[in-house]
């Protein structure tokens, strides 16, 4: 039987918080009948919206052409970035700076994926129809992509207003780190990337907009996901008060894991293309353009110094990090960097400490948040370091942990930074994980394997999982005069709002914006528990109208609150009316108020429980008898509550800032074996002790922690968001873009212990993201461990590991034909040569080679060559291989000419899969036979749609289509054989293309 | 990332699909299972003007068992050939190989002959044909031609196949008694390879073809060299596949593959060479 | 079968978990958007539509099937088996789905249907299914909630419950 039977078949007493019942949200789920932004129904006439994206990562906008667009069957607008500017306002920044940004690209681009168009029409297909018909014209910039190099003197520049790229800097000290550094016998540090990730949920972005004139208002659905602080942001980008921009969530969305907050510049887009085109506007972001540019976790280059003592002990710390926010600042940014400010030290009792933190921006999609938020980035710092400690003075890296925890009696604990850590004893957590986690076992293998030679590690960390976000804690990124000026920001409201019905059935509403994780469920049992009636009889709406609805800037799904804060204040608001109701039901079962109780469904005297009324009709009174209800017992029929703690105080004047309430304790072990032969890393066991305080239901704080050690599994192994130096985006596609499936993703032992938090209302905290933080650092750990090695990079991936294994390759044979290519300084990425032998004399190669009527025959695909001037070509061209082909304008020019001996070729090529640039010199040798043989080189980089989606086969198919030229040209000189033992794959595939028996 | 628009074709017979190649050539695509050509074509990375789908020709859909060589037409799905009941004794590379081949639900879908056509340099069955001096059968309503693998595939995703031309089948030779070893490294199970190598062993030496390293699968035939002689004839090999790098791996790494996944492939072989 | 133009929409007719449907599409229209915005079954999701993450998974003919990779037109005459399919009736989950909510297999859900529809036409050809095998078959789905290891126990369960019974017990559920 179902959840109905699950539910009221259970006679035992007790409350249903701490149980696991099947969830509320399951069966319309499991059936099909879930409600998805994209499930829903829309207004007839609603168009749908596809977005033109940029194949630059930094270049200016010339022109754009719509004129085709327009004309398309079924478009009714084009929308372009001086369309949008002329209708709303820059987005906020997240840093005082002279700095805009815009929802779609305005006169520049500065990342690939960043829009450049959208257009509006009947239908998807049709709109994606008209986006290939637009024509924009580049001037591509330099670009930079890495983090350090963004800052360097002579990098590209991003933004005038960020000069040097650098949008914040600012120091931090606490204590006297100077001092515990001179002092300390040891100095020990690491440097450390951390690379670029998401969370990827499976549904992607989803906006319906649509504005009345009548009413000056938006009304706008999204799968947003808070925190509703950002409905201010995107009031303020459509220049209009909060109360004009209706903004509501769909009932179900399918995850987001922080990304979805990032939905929030469509938001603003989309409503401008529907005010524009003067109909609602439907969007569904696709695949492509998710993978490519909705929002990433943020890479950070960190540099972190420990003061170490002799036992291990760490004195003080050293930071330096240097966070990565893409091409904008883009609010809540940098949020990333500053949510972990107030534990910089972790688990440990470390007094003394210097900060420094830069923000910086980069060619890259800009970022945001994402379930870990900043604790990733911190931990891979703190506990690869932590590690380090103990293999540079040789001592177990678990006694390293050991002995810098904060002691078990010193909760409350005040941070160097300003965190207060409520409760916990991270001491006996961890010897709760080790023992029921089997480490002894686990090293009794390490020590089997290693004695057979196997390469076996084990990683460690202790990680302090923050939860429910300090609103404030943002404004630690600025001074304490700045903050005075601004006025102070804290706290972090919590709503929630109880009703009764005039039939005594109890609903709830929260602004919790869940994405799966099962906050009705929950919600029910906490409530059920107030009012002594099943679950099933709770109904829990988690949609949220901010037209309607209670809510405040601390709304929404992140931060981990929902357990912490949300559903302690349901229960606040339900004890509210459940007071009122007591002093009610006093007055009829003819006892006092404090006798009264809650249970099966009935309201009853505690010392004689037959003494008692059915719980719906008292509930109902307050409707239908007001009148008669003792003075003073007030209304039962709704009450919302707002709750923020007072904990969440702002940042003081020595920057000292809590910046979450609540503070989960997580100790991992990992046990790996690392194949020699292929350098795949094997999860042998993976241990993770949590004590997240109370438990409200078991199931999910489990589901909760299998999901995110799957994530982190994932960013330690497998993902990356990887870009070409050019900029170009290579990870485009779940074929490139890699996430953990059921075969290699292990399953976790969990272990628990339960520490209630004080500050919160059922003392619970968060755990929904500890795993991202933990997991990615105990893999590295471990194969560390595994190693000996101290540079550990993410993501994990079988080439990079084998490499640091592998030892010196063998050489190629003598005489062989080929000896790899070491990659070309500087070098655009696609590099190669290749020769083909002509049967035609160097002087007629070369008069062909510079004749437009030659060209055009002999370039594969051609639609015509136009002689711009005697060394300068344009060209129509198709381009492909096999199903692919595109279509593309291409501009060549020569340089060098040493006629007839050799030619540099320098050529652009622009269409709608991407774009192409490259160089190649061309040298013509006079054979003994009369003939030529025509060796190239070349060196080009290809960027686009067909590089973030194709980049596995880029290379080869760049030597295709470079290939199929010289092989027309030696056909069109009268054929030829290939040269034979030329350097390079292209020969062997002209050998191939010409018959030439392999 | 919706597919641009093309007419469509449901052909019944194969002289119906040989007739809209033959008028649209290069301008039309045929389509088996669409396992490779749906996702192209949702990106627009392919644009025919018409796309002919064979899987209602009733003749294309059959597993033929001609004794020494098993042909297997351009209607059976990857799933079909993998539950037929004589795979592992006729071709038991097939058999080895066939389930590295995406995933469960790409193979109920995807065709033999598909995955041949497209020749992906990563793919198993271009790789497996080529290792069991298979055969290509084209047809157009010109003419019909049979082409050695070898022949067939002419660089990545290239071939030789005319634009008025399909697949109407594939042909594996079979050769009982020779031992054969399959083993692919990919990032993830069910992903492109970064290589795969597939081994046979037979009376007279040993052969080893590779995936995922050239622009097309390659192969050497040694006599049955052991020892040093073996792990120099597969350096060779290693380094005149002219590996890549790519974000998935390093050249460096694929030719580490070549050299160890390939001699371990050739043990498996000659473990069960008869 | 005449040559669809397309320019034009056509006439597409299947059975849709055993009833008779009929839809008008573009010859380029996918499988996954016909059976959700023209016939309305919107319980198949989309999540990729390059074939990997497995969330439009349906079954055709009783095999597993990516909708995002099939047209429309593609299935003309198919029996084609959805979620919506899988209960039967309304009120009550199929055993593979009760197992699904008594594991806890499933978090935003998004994906869910795609899996479903996997297990549901590999366990009617494997009824004892190892759990090797399983991961196998789930491997060509993506699951950004579970972590996996709740959905292998549930289809495991599922397997056991099925394999005790003759035919598919159901389950009430609200």
């Amino acid at each position: 039987m179902g959840l109905t039977a699950t539910m009221t078949s259970s006679a035992r007493s007790g409350p249903w918080i701490g149980r696991s019942p099947e969830r509320v949200e399951d069966a319309a789920l499991l059936t099909g009948n879930g409600r998805f932004i994209d499930d829903l129904g829309v207004r007839p006439g609603t168009l749908h919206a596809a977005i033109l994206r940029s194949p630059h990562a930094h270049a200016d906008i010339l022109t754009i052409d719509t004129a085709a667009a327009r004309a398309a069957p079924g478009v009714a607008a084009v929308v372009i970035g001086p369309d949008v500017k002329a209708l709303t306002a820059s987005l906020v920044v997240g840093v005082k700076a002279p700095v805009e940004c815009w929802p779609i690209a305005v006169d520049r681009v500065r990342y690939v994926g960043e829009p450049v168009a959208v257009v509006v029409a009947s239908d998807r297909y049709k709109a994606e129809d008209a986006l290939d018909l637009i024509e924009v014209r580049y001037a591509p910039r330099p670009s930079v992509i890495d983090p350090l190099a963004a800052i360097a003197a002579d990098a590209p520049i991003l933004h005038d207003g960020f000069p040097h790229n650098v949008a914040s800097d600012r120091r931090f000290r606490y204590g006297d780190p100077e001092a515990a550094f001179a002092a300390a016998s040891h100095r020990i540090a690491i440097d450390i990337v951390y690379p670029r990730n998401s969370c990827t949920p499976i549904e992607t972005y989803g906006v319906v907009a649509e504005y009345s004139v009548s009413d000056d208002a938006y009304d706008i659905l999204a799968n947003f996901q808070g925190p509703f602080s950002i409905h201010a942001v995107i009031s303020r980008a459509l220049k209009l008060p909060g109360n004009r921009v209706r903004l509501r969530t769909p009932p179900d969305s399918g995850g987001s894991f922080g990304v979805k907050q990032g939905v929030f510049p469509y938001i603003v887009l989309i409503a401008a293309a529907a005010r524009i085109a003067g109909r609602p506007v439907k969007w569904i972001e696709d695949r492509l353009e998710h993978l490519c540019a909705s929002s990433s976790a943020t890479n950070r280059a960190t540099t972190l110094a420990a003061a170490v003592d002799d036992e291990g002990r760490v004195l003080a710390l050293d930071w330096d990090q240097v966070e990565d926010c893409g091409a904008h600042l883009r609010a809540p940014e940098p949020a990333t960097l500053y949510r972990m400010h107030g534990n910089l030290t972790g688990a440990y009792d470390i007094r003394h400490m210097s900060v420094r933190n830069r923000v910086i921006v980069t060619n890259k999609t800009p970022t945001g948040l994402n379930r870990g938020f900043g604790g990733p980035q911190v931990y891979f710092a703190l506990e690869r370091l932590m590690q380090r400690i103990a293999v540079e003075l040789d001592i177990d890296p678990l006694d390293v942990i050991r002995r810098n925890l904060v002691p078990g009696n010193a909760f409350p604990y005040r941070t160097a930074s300003g965190a207060l850590l409520d409760s916990g004893d991270y001491a006996e957590t961890i010897e709760l994980g080790a023992r029921e986690g089997g480490l002894d076992e686990l090293k009794a293998r390490r020590a089997a394997a290693r004695a057979e030679g196997r390469l076996y590690g084990i990683g460690y960390t202790a990680v302090v999982e923050p939860s429910v976000s300090n609103m404030g804690y943002l404004s630690t990124v600025l001074t304490p005069a700045e903050r005075r000026r601004a006025g102070p920001k804290n706290g972090a409201q919590a709503t929630a709002t109880v009703s009764i019905d005039p039939v005594g059935a109890v609903s709830v509403h929260v602004a919790s914006v869940p994405q799966g994780q099962g906050h009705r469920t929950v919600l029910a049992q906490v409530i059920a528990d107030v009012f002594g009636v099943a679950p099933q009889d709770v109904r829990v709406n988690t949609e949220i109208d901010t037209a309607k609805d209670a809510w405040s800037i601390a709304s929404g799904n992140y931060s981990s609150r929902f357990a912490a804060a949300v559903a302690g204040t349901a229960k606040l608001a339900a004890d509210r009316i459940a007071v009122r109701l007591r002093r009610i039901a006093a007055s009829h079962l003819n006892v006092e108020a404090s006798e009264v109780a809650f249970g099966n469904g009935k309201v009853f005297s505690r010392d004689n429980p037959d003494n008692a009324m059915p719980f719906a009709r008292l509930a109902a009174l307050s409707h239908w008898s007001p009148g008669s209800l003792p003075d003073a017992a007030g209304q039962t029929i709704r009450e919302t509550v707002f709750w923020t703690p007072e904990q969440l105080a702002a940042p003081d004047d020595a920057d000292r800032i809590n910046s979450s309430l609540c503070h989960g304790f997580i100790f991992d072990i990992c046990g790996v074996e690392i194949d020699r032969a292929t350098g795949e890393v094997r999860i042998d066991r993976y241990v993770t002790a949590h004590d997240c305080g109370t438990i409200l239901h078991p199931g999910m704080v489990d589901g909760q922690i299998r999901g995110g050690f799957g994530q982190g599994f994932g960013a330690a192994l497998l993902e990356e968001f990887a870009y070409g130096a050019d900029g170009s985006f290579l990870t485009g596609t779940f074929a490139d873009y890699l996430l953990p499936t059921s075969t290699e993703l292990p399953e976790p032992v969990i272990v628990h212990m339960q520490t209630p938090s004080p500050f919160t209302p059922l003392g619970a905290k968060g755990v929904g993201e500890g795993n991202c933080m933990s997991t990615p650092v105990c893999i590295a750990n471990a194969v560390a461990d595994a190693l000996g090695e101290k540079n550990i990079v993410l993501p994990l991936v079988p080439a990079r590991i084998r490499a640091l294994i592998a030892g010196e390759e063998p050489p190629a044979p003598v005489g062989g034909m080929t000896a790899p290519r070491a990659k070309k300084p500087g070098g655009r990425g696609l590099e190669g040569e290749g020769s083909a032998d002509v049967g035609a004399p160097p002087q007629a190669v070369w008069d062909m080679l510079l004749d437009p009527a030659t060209l055009q025959a002999v370039i594969p695909g051609c639609h015509g060559v136009e002689k711009i001037s005697d060394t300068h070509f344009r060209a129509e061209v198709t381009l492909g291989i096999g199903p692919v082909k595109g279509r593309y304008r291409a501009e060549v020019k020569l340089f060098d000419l040493d006629a007839p001996r050799a030619v540099t070729l320098s050529g652009t090529a622009d269409g709608a899969l991407g774009y192409g640039a490259g160089e190649g010199r061309i040298t013509l040798t006079p054979r003994d036979d009369g003939g030529t043989t025509v060796s190239y080189t070349y060196d080009a980089e290809i960027g686009g749609k067909v590089a973030s989606i194709g980049g596995r086969l880029l290379d080869g198919a760049a030597r295709v289509i470079i290939g199929q030229f010289f092989a027309a040209l030696a056909r069109h000189a009268g054929g030829g054989a290939p040269a034979a033992g030329a350097a390079g794959g292209l020969s062997g595939w002209l050998r191939r293309l010409f018959g030439g028996a392999r | 990332m919706k597919p641009a628009p093309f007419d469509y074709v449901q052909a019944e017979t194969l002289d119906e699909a040989l007739a809209v190649l033959a008028a649209e050539g290069s301008d039309a695509r045929v389509i088996a299972g669409g396992q490779s050509l749906m996702p192209m074509l949702n990106m627009r990375l392919a644009r025919p003007k018409v796309l002919i789908d064979v899987m209602r020709i009733g003749s294309l859909a059959r597993v033929d068992d001609g004794g020494d060589r098993v042909v297997v037409g351009a209607g059976v799905r990857q799933a079909a050939l993998l539950a037929w009941p004589r795979l592992a004794a006729k071709l038991p590379l097939i058999a080895l190989a066939l389930p590295w081949t995406g995933h469960a639900q790409t193979r109920s879908r995807g065709t033999i002959c598909g995955s041949v056509a497209h020749a992906d340099p990563s793919a198993e069955m271009p790789l497996c044909l080529i290792a069991l001096d298979g055969e290509v059968h084209l047809r157009s309503a010109r003419r019909r031609r049979v082409l050695p693998a070898g022949d067939y595939i002419t660089g990545m995703m290239s071939t030789a196949r005319d634009d008025d031309e399909l697949i109407e089948a594939v042909a594996f030779r079979v050769r009982p008694g020779r031992g054969c070893g399959f083993r692919e490294v990919a990032r993830r199970h069910g992903d492109f390879a970064i290589a795969a190598c597939a081994a046979i062993a037979h009376a007279d030496g040993i052969r080893l073809a590779v995936a995922g390293v050239a622009d097309r699968p390659e192969l050497r035939d040694w006599p049955d060299l052991e020892g040093d002689a073996l792990d120099d004839a597969l350096n060779a090999f290693a380094y005149d596949l002219d590996a890549r790098d790519d974000i998935h791996a390093t050249a460096r790494y694929r030719r580490d593959l070549v050299r160890q996944i390939g001699r371990d492939v050739i043990d498996e072989a000659r473990r069960c060479r008869v | 079968m005449p040559r669809l133009s397309a320019a034009q929409r056509h006439p597409v007719r299947f059975r849709l978990n055993g009833e008779a449907v009929e839809g008008i599409a573009e010859p380029r229209m996918l499988l996954a958007d016909f059976i959700r915005h023209e016939l309305g079954r919107t319980g198949t999701h989309v999540g990729c539509e390059h074939g990997v993450c497995g969330a439009c998974t349906v079954s055709i003919d009783g095999t597993m099937a990516r909708s995002c990779l099939t047209l429309a037109a593609q299935v003309e005459g198919c029996e084609v088996r959805t979620v919506e399919g899988l209960a039967p009736e309304p009120g009550r989950l199929s055993v593979l789905q009760a197992a699904f909510r008594r594991h806890h297999a499933l978090q935003c859900g998004f994906c869910t249907a795609g899996i479903l529809m996997s297990l549901d036409v590999y366990l009617r050809a494997h009824p004892a299914p190892t759990e090797p095998e399983i991961r196998e078959v789930l491997s060509g789905h993506l699951c950004r909630c579970t972590g996996y290891a709740p959905i292998v126990r549930a289809a495991m369960d599922a397997a056991a419950e099925l394999s005790l019974s003759t035919r598919q017990e159901d389950v009430r559920y609200v």
